[in-house]
């Protein structure tokens, strides 16, 4: 029965509505399930949200987890997906002072090793965005923080599977 | 509102008329058959008022006496009718009290519409008076909700909230309606909700599923049935009855599902949980396939689960896919409702009998007969018993009466003694346990249903918890009987403490009113009992009452509810003593 805690990427397929959010999160908050990072956007169907929820738990509570989330009136449908089963990305932005620029030599092979891409510089600070998995934004992260970061904010995952997820030959066969 | 429903073709032809929010609440409300409702005026409300009292003689509504009331009003009218109940109050105060029962509802998976007035939209957020966010209160505990600022919403959303209620697994909702919605003027049509694209009520019935099931039934040699309120709300009884004596399996209900078969048929082997009989929990854990019809393996029910069944193959007939393997892992899992998956199994079943294993059912029951039953419903000793009151009600109901019970010893001896002989006669508070239910969920019972018998029993302490809706059946002249079982103590909690507690009855001992005269003050007949040869006439006096009656047994203090299951302990540790 005992079985390891791992990742799991939880893909929420819902109508756009008020309330939603409040209604899933509460799932989690009832069986005190910390949420790793969350993110809600548009999906490939129009007027269909999509919730990308990283979580640490079993897999048995993940299927009781996604069965509460689909029985939700407003969720067409909910997946959990293994980390070898999504290709995903974070994204995360840095505020750094811009003398560095000048008088760190060292900073401008961090930039172009990490693949990172400045997104604007003025006279005060410059602002570095980097998409990548969460190591190497860690990674990046770490290296920074020796010259010191004026701001750092991450995103959520997003990811998207390998599998096909159908959600629109679902929505199509309630039109007909 | 972005879902997407299905609209009924023939009805969206018709013209349209220009009224306010709050007429189309109340002509939403008529075009969903509702007759009977309950609630409570307020500020934010009242607009809704105006309309009920011009629409007085299409649609009835029940002043109760405190919403909490109303929502059990609801219940009960729910629970007897298989309808929706229609429960209203204000913003605030009046919302937040109808959180008990929705709570209440959603756990025993009763169809309830709750509408609920709100602050002007301009001021929403602004800390206005009795203003509460009700939406995000009322979520962990509906079925669905939402809130309206706009008065062409309306139509859709009430449409939304009968289909969502009632349909698949039923459940409470909750729409909260702000006050400019109600006022504002619009084209009113009504379409009634025939689906929502991202909700699917039945799950479709897997054909390998039921003949997976089937062959593991025709092979078992100790099959075993536990049912739940899953076959009542299906509407399967007829189903669920053939199949079992088709397959001769003894079958046990959970205390949700009671009355689905009468209390007399002879597969129907009694309760399991807790307080349910003996032979069922005992040999629960020696079936070699326990079949789940429309049940949650709630842990009443199943005691410690790793001792739950163990040796066991597992079926599961289920509406809600959330409950598969939430709590007992199944080897089978049949999805849909309890009447299309029960009738589509029966070809696939084998006639049999099982007598030897029937037998067994049968010499545990004769144990808790000479340990239990007997003296709980043929006592020696002085004091009375709830038992003996029960089987006085049984003798004159003749298994006939609705039995809406509070929470506490007296509902389990309640369930565990009531005759059931219709479906919809155990009106209870199975999985929230509130104390509170049984007297305004008697008076939904009884307005739903006005030709059947209802007999509230309560004890003194849930009794007094809503004891204020005595003037909801003076006022609407229900003809409820309703009984308290008076032990003058918190019986439950207090069994518990003297059992696990070294006897500290911490804060359970009642000193009590007299309730003849309270009743009486309501100017309901009343009458009260403190012997045994006084018993059988009362309570024929009682049932023989036109009107409502009030009757309070004294009965003895310090009585025990057994069999136990301890909590914590296995189904097949049961006590006797």
């Amino acid at each position: 029965m005992e079985s390891k805690k791992e990742q799991f990427t939880v893909s929420v397929y819902t109508e756009n509505n008020i309330g939603l959010l409040n209604r899933i999160s509460a799932i989690f908050q009832r069986r005190h399930i910390n949420i790793e990072s969350l993110n809600t956007s548009a999906s490939e169907i129009e007027g269909v949200s999509k919730f990308t929820i990283l979580i640490n738990m079993t897999e048995e509570q993940v299927k009781k987890i996604i069965g509460q989330i689909e029985k939700q009136v407003e969720v067409i449908k909910a997946y959990y997906h293994k980390e070898e089963d999504t290709i995903y990305q974070e994204s995360c932005i840095f505020k750094m002072n811009s003398d560095l620029l000048f008088d760190e030599r060292q900073i401008q092979n961090t930039i172009k090793e990490s693949n990172a891409r400045i997104v604007t510089v003025n006279k005060e600070f410059f602002v570095l965005e980097k998409s990548g998995r969460k190591e190497e934004i860690e990674e990046l992260h770490k290296e920074l923080s020796a010259f010191g970061i004026m701001q750092f904010t991450r995103s959520g995952r997003i990811a998207v599977t390998k599998d096909e997820m159908k959600i629109s030959t679902m929505l199509e066969a309630f039109n007909h | 509102m972005e879902t997407q429903t299905i609209k009924t073709k023939e009805t969206t032809a018709k013209t349209t008329q220009r009224i306010s929010g709050s007429e189309a609440i109340v002509k939403c409300l008529i075009a969903e058959g509702v007759k009977v409702l309950y609630g409570y005026p307020g500020g934010a409300i009242m607009p809704v008022y105006d309309e009920l009292y011009k629409y007085q003689d299409k649609i009835h509504h029940v002043l109760t006496r405190h919403e909490q009331g109303a929502t059990h009003a609801a219940q009960g009218y729910a629970r007897i009718s298989g309808n929706v109940g229609v429960a209203m109050a204000t913003s605030g105060p009046g919302a937040t009290n109808l959180i008990t029962g929705i709570a209440d509802a959603q756990i025993d998976s009763t169809p309830l519409v709750c509408i609920t007035g709100q602050v002007p939209s301009q001021l929403l957020g602004s800390d206005a008076f009795q203003e509460t966010d009700i939406v995000g209160i009322s979520t962990p505990v509906t079925k669905w909700n939402c809130q309206i600022t706009k008065a062409s919403e309306i139509p859709e959303a009430i449409a939304k909230a009968f289909y969502i209620a009632k349909s698949g697994r039923p459940g409470p909702v909750l729409i909260d309606i702000t006050k400019d919605a109600q006022f504002e003027e619009f084209d009113f049509s009504y379409n009634k909700c025939e689906g929502i694209r991202s909700y699917n009520p039945i799950p479709k019935t897997d054909q390998n599923s039921l003949e997976a099931a089937a062959k593991l039934i025709n092979e078992a040699k100790k099959p075993f049935i536990v049912w739940g309120q899953g076959v009542i709300l299906g509407k399967a009884e007829v189903e669920f009855k053939t199949l079992i004596e088709k397959a001769g399996i003894p079958s046990a209900w959970t205390i949700m599902g009671a009355s689905a078969i009468p209390t007399s048929h002879p597969l129907n082997v009694g309760m399991v949980g807790m307080h349910g009989n003996y032979a069922p929990n005992i040999l629960t854990n020696e079936c070699d396939v326990l079949i789940a019809i429309g049940m949650r393996f709630d842990d009443r029910v199943t005691g410690k689960l790793d001792e739950y069944a163990r040796q066991a193959k597992v079926i599961h007939f289920e509406i809600d896919p959330a409950e598969i393997d939430k709590n007992v892992k199944t080897d089978v899992a049949v999805l849909g409702d309890a009447k299309t998956s029960l009738k589509a199994i029966l070809p696939f079943i084998k006639t049999n009998s099982h007598p030897e294993w029937h037998q067994k059912f049968k010499d545990l029951y004769q144990i808790e007969f000479d340990k239990v039953i007997k003296n709980d419903l043929h006592p020696t000793k002085e004091g009375l018993t709830m038992g003996e009151v029960l089987k006085e009600i049984n003798n004159q109901s003749k298994g006939e009466a609705a039995i809406v019970s509070d929470v506490g010893q007296h509902q389990m001896i309640a369930c565990r003694y009531a005759d059931f002989n219709v479906s919809k006669s155990n009106i209870t508070s199975g999985g929230l346990g509130t104390m509170g239910f049984g007297l305004p969920a008697a008076i939904g019972a009884k307005m739903a249903r006005p030709d059947r018998e209802v007999v509230s029993i309560c004890g003194d302490g849930g009794y007094q918890m809503t004891i204020q809706e005595l003037g909801t059946i003076f006022q609407q002249k229900a003809a409820v009987k309703v009984v308290v079982l008076n032990n003058e103590f918190l019986g439950m909690v207090r069994q518990w403490q003297q059992l696990f507690f070294d006897k500290r009855y911490a804060s359970t001992e009642m000193t009590n009113p007299d309730f003849v005269a309270i009743a009486k003050g309501y100017y309901l007949n009343a009458k009260r009992v403190t012997k045994r040869e006084e018993l059988a006439d009362a309570v024929t006096e009682m049932m023989a009452s036109k009107e409502a009656y009030f009757l309070e047994v004294c009965v003895e203090k310090e009585d025990n509810v057994f069999p136990m299951v301890p909590s914590g302990a296995s189904v097949s540790d049961i006590r006797l003593e």
